[in-house]
């Protein structure tokens, strides 16, 4: 454990030339991380040269060494599938049912490559610029141009299994631009392209499991991580069917286990997305980056009402020909829309920013939009007292355009919204409100994709590497593909060429006590026969999550959410009711474990948000912004990853920074002029 | 909204089950039928009986984990998956019985859960190309003209719900095997092994209990994805000339 000294005393006086530390009290300062497996020299050749640095591992001793992947979306599943071409042997776990079911599944838009196949200027640099400043310059460079270069052996690679991408009539692929991106790179399957991908890593991983080389185990939670010597060296899952706790030991752990939006309990995240992989090792001594860089999306279907379970992104292509505007008059917000005069209309993205008018950045819209509900002037259904909608109106749209060639444009999205709403959206205004969509934060790892914890790698969104404070679209896919594939597979050999160490025996203290600490939380959840459902709890959280650490956070907010959070956690622990058995399925059991970790979570992205007082990409620290209400960074003081070390039960968190340097690009202030 | 919900509850997959009756009041018709689920499973927290296990989790339409026989029909009255079916469908005192898939290949594991982990077991017998990673071609080395890339994206759309089987009087997954057939069928990447893909997958598909196919239609009517029925005849295509040529 490296030597930690307090911070300063909490005083919120900037000294000249100094910084603001608002987090001051909430933690320790622990010492500066590096990356230490980054390679020197031009961007270019980095990873040609740790590729060739990485040690290799005898084709005959593949086998000897067992590889547990937790997680079986992009990230895991690729991985699987290419671990267990190479020969290891490959235990992967997922909790859903069938590895086809992660969550990748359900990503719409595309997979960027840079394959310059439109010929319009793109290049393996030019993915990487955009990225970077994407991510508003607070990703890893070597880890974004290391991306950007494998991504176009992801296109061939699922090409030659069967992914049906778009093609042109001369039969070649067809690509367009996504997200503001000024070149044709993105690649898509209609409207379902995580689904496609995902099921090739599947069935490729699933050939795998025929080849023997990988050894599935559907319906199981990891719970718990094993560490000996300082090393992973195995899990603890719950088979969730019989609820057997089980003890897995491996050479090397993998997870690849996905993003923890659901810590706002509604997000657009699956059901049953969660943290606790990522946390459990977290608590066993792997650092959490970033925490609180979170995605939110302006354009999802609002709440219905206190019953709603999760929210559903609509494409935001839908800003290119809607007009977004709230009634100026409260009392008009239960009228029908279309009985609302122009004159008792306010149009405010195109009155508040004239020249972006609704095609605002996403962060901006998203923002504007809570203040017009935050005020009284949402509309729709009015849940827990606000109404939280606005109108996305097409009506100018038809009379311009004609509606057949809005439906052309638009229609499955019409479609998809008029099943859920109910409504008509060629008649009557669509209503839209920002989601929570996607983490940035994640694990902290190295070059190598490998996390403080030596033998535990991290992959996809489950890391934190890439993106950096904001995430482009059709960039997600990318990373998850990337790691599994190509990057990953490189730099997990050269951990492996030291092993297969030395067997864990099933009575190591490590193991025992890993085993313990799952069956004690079984137990307390089971035992406590409270009166509050564990769903009732993390909404609550997710309440608090949402108004205090979601598109806006300011030091106040922040300060009272950490107070919330540890009020209600406390609460959690004492009258949670959780029914049923343990040696069972039991759903409730389930959850009430990934929402206890979600209370930590939640808190240290508070404390995440309270010490970055700047405003980044979907992080907006009200105190840092320009007089047009525009995102302010500030470089000179915070170019670095917040890296979070667990310090123990009742301990102060110890924050690491890793101070992120650029050679290859220039860092550029954002400009919305 | 009030209704009256029978439900079919099984503590687990040796015990005898049995439908259970609940009365259900202020359902909204903006729920989606998984949500007023959730509701119920609120109320019965509250009153101390066990929640009803029941399979969820995109809940968008895509992952294909949610389930349900809803009235005897897969999914419920739409075309579309549970998730995206909203009790807007339904009418204010209704009574709605509500069962776990019905077929022997798709064991009840608890109360409306299923084991369908036999669709996974029929993908390990050649539901893929086989191309290790890194040793893929170029992507335009391979055209693919794009009627045939339409028609394979149209197919591969299934998400592996297990509707098809459930809506099938002979729990027959044909439908299912059928579309993996021909999405690999449709493509240049997918030719090599397109013989024995076949034979083995219907093997697999015989071997884990699932009925023959008597041509019904029953399956496509309930896939929430729009599977064409002719898929089946693909496959049989498939099948027949694999034969022929010796496999």
């Amino acid at each position: 454990m490296p030597d930690t000294t307090l911070t300063s005393d909490p005083s919120h006086d900037r000294p000249s030339g100094g910084s603001y530390d608002d987090a001051a009290g909430f933690y320790t300062l622990g010492e500066p991380l590096v990356d230490p497996k980054a390679p020197e020299g031009p961007i270019d050749q980095r990873w040609q040269q740790r590729k060739f640095d990485a040690r290799l591992v005898n084709p005959a001793n593949r086998r000897k060494l067992d590889v547990i992947i937790v997680g079986t979306g992009l990230a895991g599943g690729s991985a699987a599938a290419t671990l267990g071409e190479a020969g290891y042997n490959v235990k992967s776990f997922c909790y859903q049912d069938s590895p086809r079911r992660a969550h990748s599944i359900a990503a719409q838009g595309g997979i960027n490559a840079a394959k310059n196949y439109k010929e319009d200027g793109d290049s393996v640099h030019r993915l990487f610029y955009d990225t970077v400043k994407g991510g508003d310059y607070r990703s890893r460079e070597s880890n974004v141009y290391r991306l950007a270069e494998v991504s176009t052996n992801i296109i061939d690679q699922c090409v030659a299994q069967g992914v049906p991408f778009a093609r042109e009539y001369g039969g070649l692929l067809d690509n367009r631009s996504f997200g503001g991106v000024q070149v044709s790179r993105t690649f898509y399957a209609r409207g379902q392209t995580g689904q496609q991908l995902l099921i090739g890593a599947y069935q490729a991983m699933e050939r795998q499991v025929k080849a023997g080389t990988v050894t599935e185990y559907t319906r199981h939670e990891m719970l718990e991580v094993i560490v000996v010597d300082g090393r992973a060296r195995g899990i603890i899952a719950r088979d969730l069917v019989t609820g057997e706790v089980e003890t897995h030991t491996a050479d090397v752990v993998v997870l690849a286990s996905g993003g923890y939006g659901n810590v706002f309990y509604l997000s657009t995240n699956a059901m049953g997305s969660n943290v606790t992989a990522a946390w459990r090792a977290h608590r066993k001594g792997a650092y959490m980056a970033n925490p609180c860089y979170t995605q939110i999306h302006p354009t999802c279907i609002p709440v219905s009402g206190s019953h709603q379970s999760k929210l559903t992104l609509m494409s935001e292509s839908l800003r290119n020909d809607g007009r977004i505007w709230v009634p100026k008059n409260k009392s008009d917000a239960d009228k029908d829309p279309r009985d609302i005069p122009e004159e008792d209309r306010d149009y405010y993205l195109e009155r508040i920013y004239p020249s972006f008018g609704n095609l605002v950045p996403r962060d901006i819209a998203s923002r504007a939009a809570k203040y017009q509900c935050d005020d009284g002037k949402g509309v729709g259904p009015e849940v827990d007292g606000v109404r939280r909608g606005v109108y996305l109106d097409f009506a100018a749209a038809i009379e311009r355009l004609g509606r057949d060639a809005v439906e052309s444009k638009y229609g499955n999205l019409f479609d998809m919204y008029a099943r859920i709403t109910g409504e008509n959206p060629y008649e009557v205004p669509m209503r839209i409100y920002p989601a929570v969509h996607y983490v940035m934060g994640g694990l902290w790892v190295d070059y190598d994709l490998q996390s403080s914890i030596p033998g535990l790698f991290v992959t996809g969104e489950a890391n934190f590497s890439d993106h950096g404070a904001n995430r482009l679209g059709a960039s997600a896919l990318m990373q998850g593909l990337a790691d599994g594939y190509f990057v990953l597979p490189h730099t997990i050999r050269d951990y492996l060429a030291d092993g297969p160490f030395e067997e864990v025996p099933a009575d190591h203290p490590a193991v025992v006590e890993a085993e313990k600490s799952v069956q004690d939380r079984i137990d307390h959840f089971l035992g406590v026969n409270g009166t509050r459902s564990v769903d009732s709890y993390h909404r609550e959280l997710g309440n608090i999550m949402w108004e205090y650490c979601g598109m806006e956070r300011s030091e106040d907010g922040l300060k009272k959410a950490i107070d919330l959070i540890r009020t209600l956690k406390d609460d959690f622990y004492r009258n949670v009711k959780v029914l049923g058995a343990a040696d069972t399925l039991n759903q409730s059991l389930e959850k009430a474990g990934r929402v206890a970790d979600f209370f930590e979570l939640g808190e240290l992205m508070c404390i995440d948000a309270l010490n970055r007082r700047e405003s980044c990409g979907g992080h907006f620290r009200a105190e840092s912004q320009t007089e047009d209400g525009e995102a302010l960074r500030h470089d000179d003081e915070f170019a670095y990853v917040s890296a979070w070390e667990w310090a123990g039960e009742d301990e102060l968190p110890v924050l690491h920074k890793e101070d992120l340097v650029y050679t290859a690009i220039e860092m550029k202030q954002r400009s919305y002029k | 909204m009030k209704l009256t919900l029978k439900i079919w509850r099984q503590p687990d997959a040796s015990a005898k089950g049995a439908m259970r009756t609940y009365e259900l009041d202020d359902v909204s018709p903006d729920m989606s039928f998984l949500e007023m689920l959730d509701v119920l499973n609120e109320e019965l927290n509250e009153q101390g009986e066990e929640p009803i296990a029941f399979d969820s989790d995109c809940r968008e339409g895509i992952c294909g984990m949610c389930s349900l026989m809803i009235n005897g029909d897969a999914h419920g009255p739409e075309v579309t998956t549970t998730c995206q079916l909203h009790m807007r469908s339904f009418s204010d005192g209704d009574t709605i019985t509500i069962e776990p898939w019905r077929a022997a290949a798709f064991p009840v594991v608890k109360d409306l859960v299923v084991d369908r982990s036999a669709f996974d077991r029929i993908i390990q017998q050649g539901g893929y190309v086989s191309v290790n990673t890194g040793a893929a071609p170029e992507a335009h080395s391979v055209q693919v003209p794009k009627d045939a890339a339409d028609r394979a994206f149209d197919v591969a759309t299934c998400i592996g719900c297990g509707a098809c089987v459930a809506a099938c009087p002979n729990g027959s997954a044909s439908l299912f095997v059928g579309a993996k057939i021909t999405h690999l069928g449709e493509l240049p990447q997918g030719q090599a092994e397109r013989d024995g893909r076949v034979v083995d997958m219907v093997a697999q598909h015989d071997h884990e209990g699932f009925g023959g196919c008597t041509n019904i239609g029953a399956c496509t009517a309930a896939c929430p994805k729009e599977i064409p029925l002719d898929v089946i005849s693909q496959l049989n295509k498939d099948l027949r000339s694999s034969m022929m040529r010796g496999r």
